[in-house]
């Protein structure tokens, strides 16, 4: 390990990394604007310049690996005229616009001109202006602020995966541009991010707000089941953006579009008032009390047997318990938060998890993909396959549609055949996986939500025995075998045992009970994607926060909170309990969900024995420990699950048609829509011509 | 093997001729397996000559596709080569360096004359009769034989006068043979007729 000196100061680093970094672990802040610890290193702006002793010149600390016996200055006279230099250079072409500038306030280039720039320019000749450029509707460019660092062009093709931003030109001509197209990719909203000055801001968050006005919010991300890291910035009620917030085990510093742009749907389509079906036909507003008693009215002396419950994707485990404490003291057995007829839970825990877990993912060293496009289910885990690849290239299989996942894959075939075949033993990529050490399989959550779910997971299963990747034959501490979930609250769902109990319906049963009149009442929490005509003439309960296709269906709508505005806990596909945080009151009369539901049910005098958020998540840990830890992956046992069966012949579909649209938020979101048109349905009418 | 997702190319109506494909084959030999972007300089030029000179978006996009790269990381070495056109020039391509040599020795009256003389009005124009397009370049390697230019991707013109400089205009307007090289009758960079050795020395002085 090589010894350096840096400031006066002896420090033992490791081999390989650079100067700079060396210097970052002595303590020593370097002032960079092209360096970026997760891109490669372009060592273009010159800013981390340092003394190095017995060097002619300073030196590029981010470019310069370390050696032993180096003596580095970073805080001489020498190092600080070099700086100011570059700084002053850098300062040359930039526009003096930081008051009208959206970065103002979080940008680099004005926090590293505090510390080096001079208090006045030397520079009279005209300063150069670049046209704006076109980069599709999430980013705004004001091209003139650029100062070429290519961090933007680093981004999009290394991690993001996608080769179309580069620097055109050079010299004074040098000009950042993707050729006036959209960036097709799921993670260029992190473009805003990485870029140190304001060329590329977000476009939909244009001149809203100043940094400084923001209240800050660490919370979760619930548009997919990665359970993202975010923080949200609000002001007053209003979420104004989400950024994202570092964990290295989950989403590193980086989140999807959706995550980061879908907010603005929580200004729109909100309920905000509770709703009832008049006599004829038409939702009327009402009061909780009117609300509430028309659910009493409907529920008094019925059946438990007659009612039923189901749970959408975006629900925190809190409002789910709650609804089933409250269907319990109903009687009812029927509850179901597979709203997409998935078949898993009711046994072993590792069935429905990603048991590897997302960091897992780099160690893997073969990975199958079964019935899946990652890229839009969880774009982070994708981003997690891809950085694996550029780590060590392991094959990558795939089976059901071929999809573009920005990674080379071997498309292995499209339906659940190929998985038994493999299982069996056949097929040469058989031999790749039970060749590998740590292989990895995962099983999309559309391709156990067919009839032979349950069949394709037992597959799966044997398949993942059979090579290694779990059970007896894998290595210590690794399960290769991993079910990507996509929403939200499935795994905290199947956690606490939102299923059907005893003699229950599960979604099937309760769809068919409701068609054929044996189902009289059915509670839909935040339950959208269902074909609401089969629940016939049942009498519906929504309760949510958009108006989307339930409340359409609904005889009473409750108005409930949406993930910005309510404390929930949230399980994400690893099975990492995490707490999503209030970081705006819900709108008008809109209420937290479990409170909706303590409250009626006094009404109904079935009274839930909690009344604060404390109570119930006590209870929560009572039903299940795992929700006690917090923000850790505890390995699933591995215990027999799935059920071999008959396996369809028809192919594996893809249950995400449109990334960006696919949960009542999204859909009532103007940005998405707007990505919606740039990215999902122009090539398809382009293909219809 | 594609390791990041991109657009495909749009090359419009462009394709290498029979010629220009099997030359570019054998650039792209040159290089290992999975290597071939190296070759993409051989090709935009191999593009640009069959172009006309000049490269459009459709030429470009072509090599990516010839190639298998990202049509972006063709047009960003295209746009940085000044050797690559972007728009049409005229036949002759006059190519005037004004680089420190050059320019002590007069570069600048070069440039006046060849605009002069070709009628292109201004740097970068191309004369209405498209024969002449005349630009400034930065240092051609000819400093011994300066002030000089290039016409076309080949001849050099050297040790020019104003006068010298029209001649040879005159000349290829007229479609009459030229003599690339020095003008002023040198062979090579052999000191002058005057046998000066220096600037500053006087003439006839050793």
């Amino acid at each position: 390990m090589p010894t350096l000196t840096i400031n006066g100061k002896e420090i033992e680093v490791p081999h390989g990394i650079t100067v700079l970094q060396a210097c970052e672990l002595a303590g020593f802040e370097i002032p960079r604007f092209c360096y970026h610890e997760r891109l490669s290193v372009a060592g273009n702006c010159r800013m981390c310049l340092v003394e190095m002793e017995r060097a002619p010149k300073p030196i590029a600390s981010c470019a310069m690996p370390v050696g032993d016996g180096m003596v580095i200055r970073t805080d001489s006279d020498k190092v600080r005229k070099a700086r100011k230099g570059v700084m002053e250079f850098l300062l040359i072409n930039h526009p003096l616009d930081c008051p009208i500038c959206d970065q103002g306030g979080e940008c680099d280039l004005q926090d590293q001109a505090m510390a080096y720039g001079y208090d006045s320019s030397r520079y009279e000749e005209n300063k150069r202006a670049v046209s704006e450029k076109y980069m599709g509707p999430l980013i705004k460019t004001i091209m003139t602020r650029c100062i070429h660092c290519t961090r933007c062009v680093r981004f999009a093709t290394e991690i993001g995966g996608v080769e179309e931003i580069g620097l055109i030109g050079r010299g004074e001509h040098a000009e950042i541009s993707t050729l006036e197209k959209a960036i097709n990719s799921e993670l260029s909203g992190n473009l805003v991010d990485v870029c140190p000055v304001g060329a590329l801001t977000n476009a939909p968050y244009a001149f809203s707000a100043r940094p400084w006005e923001l209240r800050k919010t660490l919370s979760v991300d619930v548009l997919d089941a990665v359970g993202s890291n975010i923080r949200v910035d609000a002001r007053g009620r209003e979420v104004m953006r989400v950024l994202p917030r570092l964990h290295e085990d989950v989403n590193e510093e980086w989140i999807s579009d959706k995550t980061r742009q879908a907010v603005d749907g929580l200004h729109y389509r909100r309920l905000d008032r509770p709703y009832v079906r008049g006599a004829d036909g038409k939702l009327k507003p009402a009061s909780w009390n009117q609300a509430f008693e028309a659910i009493a009215t409907k529920l008094k002396g019925l059946d438990g047997k007659k009612i039923a419950a189901i749970a959408g994707d975006l629900c925190d485990t809190e409002s789910m318990l709650a609804l089933k404490d409250f269907m319990q003291s109903l009687g009812s057995p029927n509850l179901d938060c597979r709203q997409d007829g998935a078949k898993l839970g009711g046994g072993a825990r590792a069935e429905y998890l990603f048991n590897t877990g997302i960091a897992g993912i780099e160690q893997a060293d073969a990975i199958l993909l079964v019935g899946t496009n990652p890229r839009w289910e969880a774009a982070m885990a994708n981003a997690r396959i891809r950085k694996r690849f550029l780590q060590a290239a392991p094959p990558i299989g795939l089976i059901g549609q071929p999809v573009d996942l920005t990674y080379p894959t071997q498309h292995l075939g499209d339906g659940p055949q190929v998985l038994a075949e493999l299982a069996e033993g056949k097929g040469a990529f058989f031999e790749v996986l039970k060749r590998a050490e740590r292989p990895m399989i995962v099983l999309g959550s559309g391709a156990v939500a067919r009839p032979d779910g349950a069949a394709v997971v037992a597959a799966a299963r044997k398949l993942a025995e059979a090579v290694g990747a779990a059970g007896p034959q894998a290595p210590e501490g690794w399960n290769g075998y991993n079910l990507l979930q996509r929403a939200a609250s499935r795994v905290g769902g199947l956690d606490l045992g939102f299923l059907p109990g005893e003699g229950g319906r599960d979604l099937e049963g309760i769809l068919a009970g409701a068609e054929s009149g044996e189902v009289e009442a059915v509670w839909l929490l935040g339950a959208d994607e269902l074909d609401m005509v089969r629940l016939g003439e049942a009498f519906v309960v929504y309760q949510g926060h958009h108006g989307d296709r339930g409340a359409h269906r609904a005889d009473v709508i409750l108005p409930g909170a949406a993930y910005t505005e309510k404390n929930g806990t949230y399980v994400n596909t690893e099975g990492r309990v995490q707490l999503g945080r209030l970081a705006a009151f819900p709108p008008g009369e809109a209420r937290e969900d479990w409170t909706i539901l303590r409250a009626l049910s006094e009404r109904v005098g079935e009274t839930l024995p909690y009344d604060s958020l404390g109570e119930l998540r006590a209870r929560l840990v009572q039903l299940n420990p795992v929700f006690a830890a917090l923000d850790t992956r505890e390995p699933a046992a591995w215990e027999p699950f799935g059920t071999s069966g008959p396996l369809e012949a028809a192919p594996f579909d893809l249950p995400v048609e449109n990334f960006y649209m696919t949960c009542p938020i999204s859909r009532a979101s103007k940005t998405m829509a707007a990505c919606t048109e740039a990215f999902v349905a122009a090539p398809a009418s382009v293909a219809a011509e | 093997m594609r390791v990041t997702s991109y657009r495909d190319p749009e090359t419009g109506g462009f394709a290498f001729s029979e010629e220009a494909k099997a030359k570019a084959d054998a650039y792209v030999a040159r290089y290992p397996e999975g290597r071939q972007a190296s070759a993409v300089l051989w090709l935009l030029y191999l593009a640009q000559e069959q172009n006309g000179g000049w490269l459009d978006d459709a030429a470009i996009e072509y090599v990516a596709r010839y190639l298998q790269m990202a049509p972006i990381r063709v047009h960003e070495v295209a746009s940085f080569f000044t050797m690559f056109n972007h728009q049409p020039l005229g036949r002759h391509h006059i190519q005037v360096c004004r680089t420190t040599s050059c320019w002590l020795r007069g570069s600048d009256e070069i440039v006046a004359a060849c605009l002069e003389e070709t009628g292109c009005g201004r740097l970068g124009a191309t004369s209405d009769d498209g024969l002449f397009t005349v630009s400034e370049v930065e240092c051609l390697g000819a400093c011994a034989n300066a002030p000089m230019f290039q016409v076309g991707d080949r001849d050099y013109f050297e040790d020019l006068t104003p006068d010298t400089a029209r001649a040879v205009v005159r000349a290829l307007r007229d479609g009459k043979p030229v003599q690339p090289g020095s003008q002023s009758g040198r062979t090579s960079s052999e000191p002058p007729a005057d046998n000066r050795r220096t600037l500053l020395a006087e003439a006839g002085q050793g």
